[in-house]
């Protein structure tokens, strides 16, 4: 703590400093651990940071049940067993389980479909933090919802804990092409897109006043969550939506997450654009976790050389099993949390 | 730009955009491999995680390349994690990870001195021969001591976050997201 600093001069929690540390991510490779011993091996391996949680998507998958936020203690002792920075899954929603991990120094909340949703009409109004988030998407309007509501810091969803890349690799296909298409479109068919973003957001006043008997439409002075009313949303998604056109990517680093299984798999998302990437079950449900952390983290790096690629996959034994995707019903894909 | 890890393209950028206000050729790389860096007229070592950078330029053969040419007088500077690596001296975190420094530079440095990312803030800062500039500290180190040819160029209160040793230039913060482009325009200066 700055405790010797003047600190009404500091400014704090601001969006540059939330941006700036995802920023830091870039070219990394952010490990799932679910223990101190585990962010360890991480660290070790190269990680750039350490996502804590209970148990890997692949065991939250086969436990069933609701999938909450780790023990506060596991947390506190990944904190204390590493110098990495150490970010934490709090489920879509919870407030208070994001304020918890805020309040053990956790540095980046994960707002994540990976555990069970917790408020089943809004995400996370994540701008009254201090410590910056990130989210997950399938697409563009995901994302850009996110952002709005303060994600530092963007992933596509797949599909956690299958081993299989698929889904990465649709949520990523649709985010480039959703961006390629803004490419020159003008601000009235913005404007249009951003209306449409806001439908998600207006579930809850649609249903109370149906509910009520009463017909009357959201209005653009209504709230529709915290303090933000629809005129509002509809105006920040549009600047955004520019900006997003303009400089033709999403204006935060954007990391692919979601049955990420190999270094071939990784360096593909990085192929395909991803500032870095997120790998959860892939490492500690494989047969040499050490060795193949450090191989994703080199094939990371050299993504755009074949050979480097092939050299860290030599011998590293076996691989998670993996999923089929068409195997899945509906019911048991995570991705299809969160709107 | 050793670019192994970290916020290569917000460094390119800003570089990019002093050369063009210096009116100097060339352009901003960055740099994976030993055949890159022997090409390159000045280095900059980015923000990112100091160990897993200073672990992947050790991997990557490029450590000693490095400290070969900053001794042959290439110009070189480390912001944030970069500025960790350039130290001679670390702390007990640098120690317990085994992180390799460069050691190039009269100073001891403190990682994430401030504390967590709770803690990472902006404030203003007066820096010699630059002036005022916006100083973005993420989990940010500082400076502890400096000494021989070590000269200090800023200081917030009596931590010391920006300091010069001949071609050496070391920032505790990040130059690179402040939109300015003074710092990266002094690195060039020293070309």
């Amino acid at each position: 703590m700055p405790i010797d600093l003047d600190l009404s001069k500091l400014r704090f929690g601001t969006e540059l400093l939330k941006r700036g540390f995802a920023k830091m991510q870039k070219g990394g490779v952010i490990m799932d651990v679910t223990n101190a011993e585990q962010a360890v091996i991480a660290e070790e391996a190269g990680a750039v940071a350490v996502m804590s949680l209970e148990r890997v998507p692949a065991d939250i998958r086969e436990a069933g049940g609701v999938a909450r936020m780790a023990d506060p203690k596991r947390v506190e002792e990944i904190i204390d067993a590493v110098t990495i920075p150490v970010m934490a899954k709090a489920r879509i929603g919870h407030v208070m389980e994001a304020r918890v991990l805020e309040s053990l120094g956790v540095d980046m909340m994960d707002e994540s479909e990976v555990l069970t949703p917790a408020d089943p009409y809004f995400h996370i109004y994540k701008r009254e933090f201090t410590v910056p988030f990130v989210c997950g998407c399938r697409s563009l309007d995901e994302a850009m919802r996110r952002i709005f509501e303060g994600a530092a810091m963007i992933r596509t969803k797949g599909e956690a804990g299958t081993g299989n890349v698929v889904e990465a690799v649709r949520h990523m296909h649709l985010l480039n092409r959703a961006i390629a298409e803004l490419e020159g479109t003008d601000s009235e068919e913005l404007h249009r897109m951003a209306s449409h973003y806001c439908k998600s957001y207006l579930v809850l006043l649609t249903e109370v006043r149906r509910s009520q008997g009463r017909n009357e439409p959201v209005s653009d002075d209504d709230i529709i969550f915290s303090d933000v009313s629809l005129k509002d949303a509809q105006e920040g998604l549009y600047e955004a939506l520019v900006e997003v056109r303009d400089i033709q990517r999403l204006p935060v680093v954007n990391f692919a997450a979601g049955g990420l299984a190999t270094p071939a798999d990784a360096a593909l998302m990085m192929h395909m654009g991803c500032d870095g990437v997120f790998v959860g079950s892939a490492i500690f449900k494989a047969e040499n976790p050490e060795a193949r952390g450090k191989a994703i983290v080199e094939a990371v790096t050299h993504f755009d050389d074949p050979q480097v690629v092939a050299q860290v996959s030599k011998g590293l034994g076996e691989a998670m099993k993996g999923l089929d995707i068409t195997q899945l019903p509906i019911e048991a894909r995570l991705q299809e949390r969160g709107w | 730009m050793t670019a192994v890890q970290g916020d290569v393209s917000e460094h390119l950028e800003i570089v990019e955009r002093a050369m063009a206000e210096l009116s100097l050729p060339g352009r901003a790389v960055p740099v994976r491999k030993p055949a890159v860096l022997e090409e390159v007229a000045a280095l900059i070592i980015p923000g990112g995680e100091s160990t897993t950078i200073s672990k992947l330029l050790v991997k990557f053969g490029l450590f000693e390349g490095v400290i070969e040419r900053v001794e042959e007088g290439m110009p070189l500077m480390g912001t944030c994690a970069g500025c960790v690596l350039l130290a001679k001296e670390g702390d007990e975190q640098v120690m317990a990870t085994g992180t390799r420094l460069l050691g190039l530079m009269d100073m001891a440095v403190d990682r994430n001195a401030f504390g967590r990312q709770r803690e990472s803030f902006e404030v203003d800062l007066d820096i010699d021969e630059i002036g005022s500039a916006r100083g973005v500290f993420i989990r940010a180190p500082a400076i502890r001591r400096v000494w021989g040819e070590c000269e200090v160029l800023a200081r917030l209160e009596e931590r010391i976050v920006m300091a010069q040793q001949r071609h050496m230039l070391a920032l505790t913060f990040h130059p690179e997201l402040s939109g300015t482009t003074g710092v990266h325009s002094r690195l060039l200066e020293l070309i």
